[in-house]
């Protein structure tokens, strides 16, 4: 990404978003507390100074930002008033809105369903994985 | 009294129970649970960021179909209590969303005058505790919960954000443990209530999604609980996936079977 490139893609995290990442001061609570810490290459505290950087493609190209719960532990845990899954989010967002950028489509579907599965985690996968 | 009620897409399929005993206790405890018009699925998520319009247009229909009745708004499912509330947050609090959200349901076929917050949204746990009381529920118990040990499980949507649900407190949550104590049973509390049971990302990694679950289970089971009880068809899925050993129940059907209105529910059913 060019530095002009870098600049527009934090803009648009933080105005999605509405987190002013020079609040964190890097206690790392988000991350301690996150169900999913173990599943992600970029922890929610890297997510948060990661885009402080404007060091964005690293995250766009990484797969951690689908395996965020949006439980909100962090945000609700941030003793600063981060919130972290909102940043996640954005980003999230910034790559699935792109052409051919869903991560998930309809057709997945089919084969991860049971009969017992509620319509809710079809709905809500589809609505956090594909715009 | 009347409120207007926001069933929600699962409560039709797969989580017709929810909804069963949700209606069937309201009536018992004198309240009418009042579909709302032509309602749309809610879209299971709330999508955080404040350019995202659209998905959220369906709230703010079930929105405006309250204000009109001049009802309060209930659902029983987290998911959609939290998507209804959030979006009710964001469009009372963020003046450029309410302009967009309502430039968009200005070209409805019937249109409403336009929306800018106002109505109250609460969960069906709030309507036992803050409209009907836990005493008058309490009064009206038939076949008391006597010597079982449950374990209330909150998970993530119906308290977080703490600051726009407002529930209870986001950390040590006790509406489902008095409702509990309502209805002569014990209740276990234990660390996992609040945390995640995985979620939508089951779909994404089934086995970490699980694998969350499991340790809500195995959380409850260790603190000497019976069964589990829960407001969402997700989490139950994901409990009872997950391998535990307790049963997870949805809080209505206890409170249906305790008023003692439960086979007069199932005999009705649609």
């Amino acid at each position: 990404m060019q530095t002009r490139d870098k600049e527009l893609a934090k803009e648009q995290i933080v105005r999605m978003s509405g987190v002013d990442v020079r609040k964190c001061m890097r206690c790392g609570k988000c991350s301690g507390t996150c169900p999913s810490y173990d599943e992600m290459e970029y922890h929610p505290h890297q997510f948060v100074y990661m885009v402080e950087n404007g060091d964005i493609e690293t995250l766009m190209k990484s797969e951690s930002a689908y395996k965020c719960l949006s439980c909100f532990a962090c945000v609700d845990r941030c003793p600063r008033g981060v919130e972290p899954a909102k940043i996640i989010e954005a980003l999230r967002l910034l790559v699935i809105r792109k052409k051919d950028g869903n991560h998930m489509t309809a057709d997945d579907i089919p084969a991860l369903v049971d009969d017992d599965l509620p319509q809710q985690a079809i709905v809500s996968a589809l609505r956090k994985y594909s715009k | 009294m009347k409120v207007s009620y926001f069933p929600g897409c699962t409560l039709r399929t797969k989580a017709v129970e929810l909804d069963r005993y949700a209606r069937a206790s309201a009536k018992a405890l004198g309240v009418e649970l009042c579909e709302v018009d032509d309602w749309q699925c809610c879209g299971g998520v709330f999508v955080s960021a404040k350019d995202e319009i659209a998905s959220k247009l369906s709230s703010v229909r079930a929105l405006v179909c309250a204000r009109d009745r001049g009802t309060p708004l209930v659902s029983v499912c987290s998911a959609c209590h939290n998507v209804i509330k959030q979006t009710e947050h964001a469009v009372s609090t963020d003046v450029t969303f309410a302009e967009r959200v309502n430039n968009y349901m200005a070209q409805d076929r019937e249109p409403k005058a336009p929306y800018y917050g106002g109505v109250k949204v609460i969960h069906y746990l709030e309507l036992l505790r803050d409209i009907i009381g836990f005493d008058k529920i309490k009064a009206a118990v038939k076949n008391p919960l006597t010597g079982k040990r449950i374990a209330a499980y909150y998970g993530c949507m119906l308290l977080r954000p703490g600051k726009v649900m407002e529930l209870d407190d986001v950390e040590n949550p006790k509406v489902m443990e008095q409702l509990i104590t309502a209805l002569g049973g014990e209740p276990v509390v234990y660390p996992m209530r609040n945390e995640c049971c995985g979620g939508y990302t089951l779909l994404e990694d089934r086995q970490a999604a699980l694998s969350r679950a499991a340790e809500i289970g195995e959380s409850a089971a260790g603190h000497g609980a019976d069964m589990i009880v829960t407001a969402c068809p997700l989490c139950k899925y994901n409990l009872e996936k997950s391998g535990g050993e307790l049963p997870t129940v949805y809080f209505t059907e206890l409170l249906a079977e305790t008023l003692g209105v439960k086979e007069e529910a199932d005999a009705d059913k649609r």
